[in-house]
């Protein structure tokens, strides 16, 4: 029986499955591992033994005809996700204590296939943010180096999974909130086609941008956790009326890599540059054909992205006022000074400052000029893409165009933060595929740095996106690499 | 955006983040107002690039899923109960959620 953070999901499945361990075992491995990185990496928001021991229970006493491709694998979920029995509070007071009546579709697909979540996981509030800053109970820590943010939104469900304590694990991606930390933490991230994903049970931030995203340690791992979440649901109309998605085989001899010159400009940091035109170098000698392209309108993609997730996430969040669920603050007695101190109470800075901006762009007098712009220029940026894979069949460049950054480097300059979303952003706005796979490390001060690569794909390609991915992975062994300190199992 | 497009030019420090709080029914007091609005201008202008595009003839992106919306059958579902969804109400009375009173008179 190998160690318990040295086998994938697929891998942990299989020898829970064929009974060679148990998946009572595995939660108290997961557990273990919980108790041993949580206070210093600050990964989950809450836990929830008890009920992952009654699963795991209940699935080692099912027949072997019954068992599913997860049998037993531990799930760290992201706290913006319902999920009846655990505390989905999006790491905002305004929502503490909230207990959702009801458990998404994508999380009830995956327990279906015998996952086992353990706990909601810490990540920027509301989503909002790029390096777990944001939260109301403090950032995660990159096990890498704890001194450095682990990426954000989806933060701990990164860290989880980086740090061994799960082997998968969700987050929501509504501009780069699962490619940046997977980039970030040294493991895989994938941002479905929008509409792949059920969005059912997903607390709303830019509804037209949202989308639940798998982290793991391998490619076949968040390719499974992708084909169990995907299909049509009947509580989500955007949700793609497809069959459930299907990996093809990938030759990468004559594959076409699109590289966009605009995902190498100047504010790339120079190692991250060196490690992307490596991964390049070496798709060629794989026989993959790189293809200049151009997308002309990247340098608006931020500037629309701001527009259009404030205005969303505006409306979305204007839900939490005090009446329906979490916190209440009566203010001066009336309803409408209970809704506004209840806010004020209630929602972080940067919370505040994107409702606002949203707010702003959304009102009388400057819809048109800011929203309605935005939106036409979101749809230049689709154009862009949709002209680049006319001649490319895959576009690959770096996922965040720096390593991680200290925490506290720029909490105080949020156009800085907004600019590390550079690199991701576009692909929301289009609604296409992503992943990010590790690709090698720079030295920073001593320290190696994970570097992410970003493999994007037209519209509905997801199942091509990932299989270039695995080629890429199957030839180098940046995957494999753990975190030396804080790798479950790697201290004595 | 550019003074000259601005249809409401800010008049006084702190008083166009205060009016837009109201609309977004935050309580932000003048000193908070006065400390966001800095950075909110600050973020406006890495949006200025958004005025130089000519958008003539260019339809705005309001929806990825296009024709793809798939709805539902319009038949009567199994829903959460009444208790099910008041649990995380911070007041109830019996299955309503209860505010503050909002209309004049006695009860």
């Amino acid at each position: 029986m190998s160690a318990y953070s040295a086998l994938d999901a697929v891998g942990l499945a299989q020898e829970t499955a064929r009974g060679k361990r148990s998946a009572s075992e595995n939660i108290e491995a997961a557990f273990d591992a919980v108790k041993a990185l949580d206070s210093e990496l600050n990964v989950f928001l809450n836990t929830n033994l008890e009920s992952a021991r009654a699963l795991a229970r209940v699935l080692d006493a099912a027949p072997a005809e019954t068992r599913g491709p997860l049998h037993g694998v531990p799930i760290a979920l992201k706290a913006n996700m319902c999920v009846e029995g655990f505390e989905s509070n999006c790491a905002s007071r305004i929502l503490a204590g909230y207990h959702a009546p009801y458990t998404a579709t994508f999380v009830r697909r995956l327990v279906d296939a015998g996952a086992i979540p353990i706990g909601m996981t810490n990540m920027d509030e509301f989503a909002m943010g790029s390096s777990c800053e944001n939260s109301a109970f403090g950032p995660s820590k990159n096990p890498w180096d704890e001194t450095r943010t682990a990426g954000g939104s989806s933060s701990g469900s990164a860290v989880a999974v980086a740090a061994g304590i799960t082997p998968i694990a969700l987050g929501s991606d509504t501009g780069g909130s699962v490619r940046q930390p997977a980039a970030l933490t040294g493991i895989v991230g994938f941002k479905p086609t929008y509409g792949r994903v059920s969005r059912y049970g997903l607390i709303a931030f830019g509804s037209s941008l949202d989308q639940v995203s798998p982290f793991a340690r391998s490619v076949r791992d968040v390719e499974l956790v992708t084909h169990l979440m995907s299909g049509t649901d009947s509580n989500d109309a955007t949700c793609l009326d497809e069959p459930r998605m299907n990996c093809e085989i990938c030759d990468l001899k004559g594959l076409r890599i699109g590289v966009p010159k605009e995902y190498f400009g100047g504010g790339l940091q120079h190692d991250v540059r060196a490690r992307s035109e490596e991964a390049l170098a070496l798709f060629e000698q794989l026989g993959a054909v790189i293809v200049p392209v151009s997308l002309p309108h990247s340098e608006h993609a931020i500037a629309v992205y701001y527009v259009v997730a404030t205005a969303e996430a505006s409306s979305n969040l204007a839900r939490f006022e005090g009446v329906r669920f979490g916190r209440r603050v009566d203010g001066d007695g009336s309803l409408q000074g209970m809704f506004a101190a209840t806010r004020e109470a209630g929602f972080g800075p940067e919370v505040k400052r994107r409702i606002l901006l949203g707010t702003y762009v959304l009102s009388a007098g400057y819809y048109d000029a800011w929203y309605g712009r935005a939106l036409k220029v979101r749809t230049l940026l689709r154009r862009d893409f949709e002209a680049a894979f006319e001649s490319c069949d895959v576009i690959v460049g770096p996922t965040s165009p720096e390593p991680a950054f200290a925490l506290g480097s720029k909490k105080d300059d949020p156009v800085a933060m907004y600019l590390s979303d550079v690199l991701t952003v576009p692909v929301n706005l289009a609604g296409l595929p992503a992943a990010s796979v590790p690709c090698g490390f720079v030295d920073v001060l001593g320290r190696a740095l994970p570097v992410g690569l970003q493999i994007i794909g037209p519209h509905r390609a997801d199942a091509r996106v990932l299989s270039v991915a695995r080629a890429f992975e199957e030839a180098t062994s940046f995957a494999a690499a753990r975190a030396p300190r804080f790798f479950h199992g790697a201290r004595s | 955006m550019s003074a000259a497009h601005d249809p409401k030019p800010i008049r006084q420090a702190g008083a166009l983040v205060a009016s837009i709080a109201k609309l977004a029914r935050l309580a932000v007091t003048a000193e908070e107002a006065r400390s966001i609005e800095p950075q909110f201008a600050s973020i406006l202008k890495q949006f200025e690039g958004l005025e130089l595009l000519d958008l003539t003839g260019v339809e705005p992106l309001v929806s990825l899923s296009g024709a793809d919306t798939v709805l539902r059958a319009d038949e009567p579902e199994p829903s959460s109960s009444a208790d099910q969804m008041l649990a995380n109400a911070p007041e109830r009375v019996e299955d309503f959620y209860c505010v503050p009173k909002t209309v004049g008179g006695d009860e």
